[in-house]
């Protein structure tokens, strides 16, 4: 399995105010990584850093191999046709229908023609569960579980190799969750995606994680599978994870296991 | 009839210039009616869009005779099931101009309606402020008049002060040629203090507060602040509109007197450079053809001029709904509108003032 992002000795500062200091991270292909940290620990800025949109104080973060603040311009396109993003609001553009925003990143190569690029959007609303119908719609009369969904479909309009998701599941309701949850995972078997994902939902972190990343004391201190991280005795970790609400999700977890030993 | 297909069939490989078409080409050739055999069991690498491509000419449905890799099974069985991808047809429409003209008709008395009630709002809102002055918002009209006024200090200085040069070159030659040089200072006096130096300065304050304002107040919507504000129970009008039409009504007559001190200053310097009057010839003149009333119409219009521009920004701001066209449009339309406003009223005061101020 191939290094998809490497991150070394990253530091970030806003003024005096330091971030992250030295911090290392690496994801292989084919992972899911959740980052998880309390609020206020960098790690939506960490997300921005790898996407490029940010540039960090000093340190070096390599995606597919090459380093997305010295990368050339071709490069960087190149790059940026081959990840998607969910943010965590959605970001669709307000001026276009649901439709237009899906079919954009497929009409911006210019190569494809009209019909098989309606049809794949459609196709790529309908992955998502957006009907026909609401496709049509502006992102302003979609509700905020829908602006998500289609703003999913977009992330991953060109098939990327790499997703990032930033609070995937924040603002849906729990039956969405878990059909969000479901969908990410199927297309992770089936298009082998790699996914980086911040996220508090302990619900949606044990059920899609393969590994998690813990963000503290300003940089990465463990990173393992969930059963290794919920282990570790740090006092983050332990409250984190094992407050009220992580044994339940747990829970979750210990099923899912069981579950997979059944099945060996 | 065997159509085989091999390689990678993803997105980014397909969008290689002058693939699809050479591509669309062999697949548009083959027929349609089951006779053909097709053997995907060659492909390397397929994703949804080199699958859809597949499906669009097989004419969305699955052909008898095909040989596919297993891994490849699924992204075919999500086209399958997402079933035809047809989008909801448009309903004819009718009657589009006279629905159009309706509409546009419901939009000019919306805005009309909107603007009454804006305006009767601000009367009660003033009334509830002059009951009441102490816990009126002081610091919101003290920051506006800041922004408003002070900061624009500048620019108005800057345009104010080469109109004035402008037009006491222009005069200046005219009058030459009639012998009546001693003139210009009537005719600059005159023009700037009626007339220009309020116009100017209202031009440049819609142009520069106005969009700002109503851009606040639409982005203030998108980020949900306004609503957040009504269930807080403080009132839009109270807090947001009052302040800004005071602090306009009170800056703006003060830019005026800037701009109009500005613009006589340009017109000096450029008097005494082209014709050779001196600027305590001028000064000395200025007071007997400027006569009195002419300063407290162009006091009057800086009142009126602010107040309006800070109406329309605000009726303009509150309108924006939550997109970012609608933010790009209602700036634009406020502005416009603003400063079409104050020509209108500039005209009025024109008119009513017809027979006031002059010698």
């Amino acid at each position: 399995m191939s290094t998809i992002i490497r991150v070394r000795n990253l530091w970030t500062q806003f003024g005096q105010f330091v971030v992250h200091q030295d911090l290392n991270l690496e994801v292989r292909q084919g992972e899911i990584l959740s980052l998880v940290g309390g609020s206020g620990s960098g790690k939506t800025t960490l997300l921005r850093q790898l996407l490029g949109l940010e540039k960090p104080a000093r340190g070096q973060v390599e995606v597919f191999g090459e380093d997305i603040h010295r990368a050339d311009g071709a490069s960087q396109r190149r790059l940026r046709n081959r990840w998607g993003m969910l943010f965590q609001h959605g970001a669709l553009f307000s001026a276009l229908t649901a439709l237009d925003n899906v079919a954009q990143p497929m009409r911006e190569l210019r190569t494809l023609p009209e019909d098989l690029v309606r049809d794949a959007a459609l196709l790529k609303l309908g992955m998502v569960g957006i009907t026909p119908k609401d496709a049509l719609k502006m992102p302003s009369n979609l509700s905020g579980g829908m602006v998500k969904r289609v703003a999913l479909a977009r992330a991953l309009a060109l098939e990327p190799e790499l997703l990032f998701l930033d609070e995937p599941t924040a603002g849906l309701d729990p039956d969405l969750s878990d059909s969000f949850v479901a969908l990410i995972k199927s297309l992770h078997q089936q298009m082998r995606l790699t996914v980086v994902m911040v996220t508090h939902d302990l619900d949606t972190l044990f059920a899609l994680s393969t590994k998690i990343a813990v963000l503290a004391e300003k940089r990465v201190i463990a990173t393992g599978s969930p059963s290794e991280v919920i282990g570790l005795p740090h006092p983050f970790i332990q409250q984190f994870f094992l407050g009220e609400r992580g044994r339940r999700a747990l829970e979750v977890l210990h099923d899912k296991e069981m579950e997979s030993d059944h099945g060996k | 009839m065997t159509i085989a297909a091999a390689g990678s069939w993803q997105v980014h490989a397909l969008a290689q210039p002058g693939r699809l078409k050479s591509l669309s080409a062999v697949l548009g050739r083959a027929p349609r009616d089951g006779s053909t055999e097709w053997d995907l069991s060659g492909i390397a690498e397929l994703d949804h869009i080199g699958a859809q491509l597949f499906w669009n000419a097989w004419g969305k449905t699955r052909p008898r005779r095909l040989a596919l890799a297993p891994e490849h099974e699924e992204v075919f069985r999500r086209i399958e099931q997402a079933g035809e991808l047809a989008l909801p047809a448009e309903d004819p429409r009718r009657w589009r101009i006279a629905e159009q003209a309706n509409q546009a008709l419901r939009t000019l008395s919306g805005h009309l309606l909107g603007f009454v009630v804006l305006i009767g709002q601000l009367a009660l809102d003033l009334g509830t402020f002059a009951l009441r002055p102490l816990r009126g918002p002081w610091k919101e009209i003290s920051s506006n008049i800041y922004h408003i006024g002070y900061q624009a200090l500048a620019i108005t200085a800057l345009v104010g002060f080469l109109i004035g040069v402008v037009l006491s070159y222009l005069s200046a030659q005219q009058l030459h040629t009639f012998g009546g040089d001693i003139y210009l200072v009537n005719i600059l006096g005159m023009s700037i203090v009626r007339e220009l130096g309020p116009l100017l300065a209202a031009i440049l304050v819609a142009g520069r507060s106005g969009s700002a304002i109503t851009a606040q107040l639409g982005v203030m919507r998108v980020t949900e602040e306004l609503d957040a504000m009504l269930v807080m129970g403080m009132s839009h009008g109270f807090r947001l509109i009052m302040p800004r039409v005071l602090a306009l009504a009170i800056a703006m007559p003060l830019l005026v007197v800037w701009t109009d001190a500005v613009a006589l200053i340009g017109g000096m310097a450029a008097a005494n450079l082209e014709l050779g009057l001196s600027p305590s010839y001028f000064l000395r003149e200025l007071p007997a053809a400027v006569p009195l009333p002419n300063y407290w119409i162009g006091l009057g219009k800086g009142v009126v001029f602010g107040a309006l521009i800070a109406l329309v920004a605000c009726h303009f701001g509150l309108r924006i709904k939550p997109n970012t066209e609608s933010l790009g449009q209602g700036t634009t339309l406020s502005v416009v509108t603003a400063i079409t406003a104050v020509i209108i009223a500039d005209a009025v005061f024109a008119i009513v003032f017809a027979g006031v101020g002059f010698l």
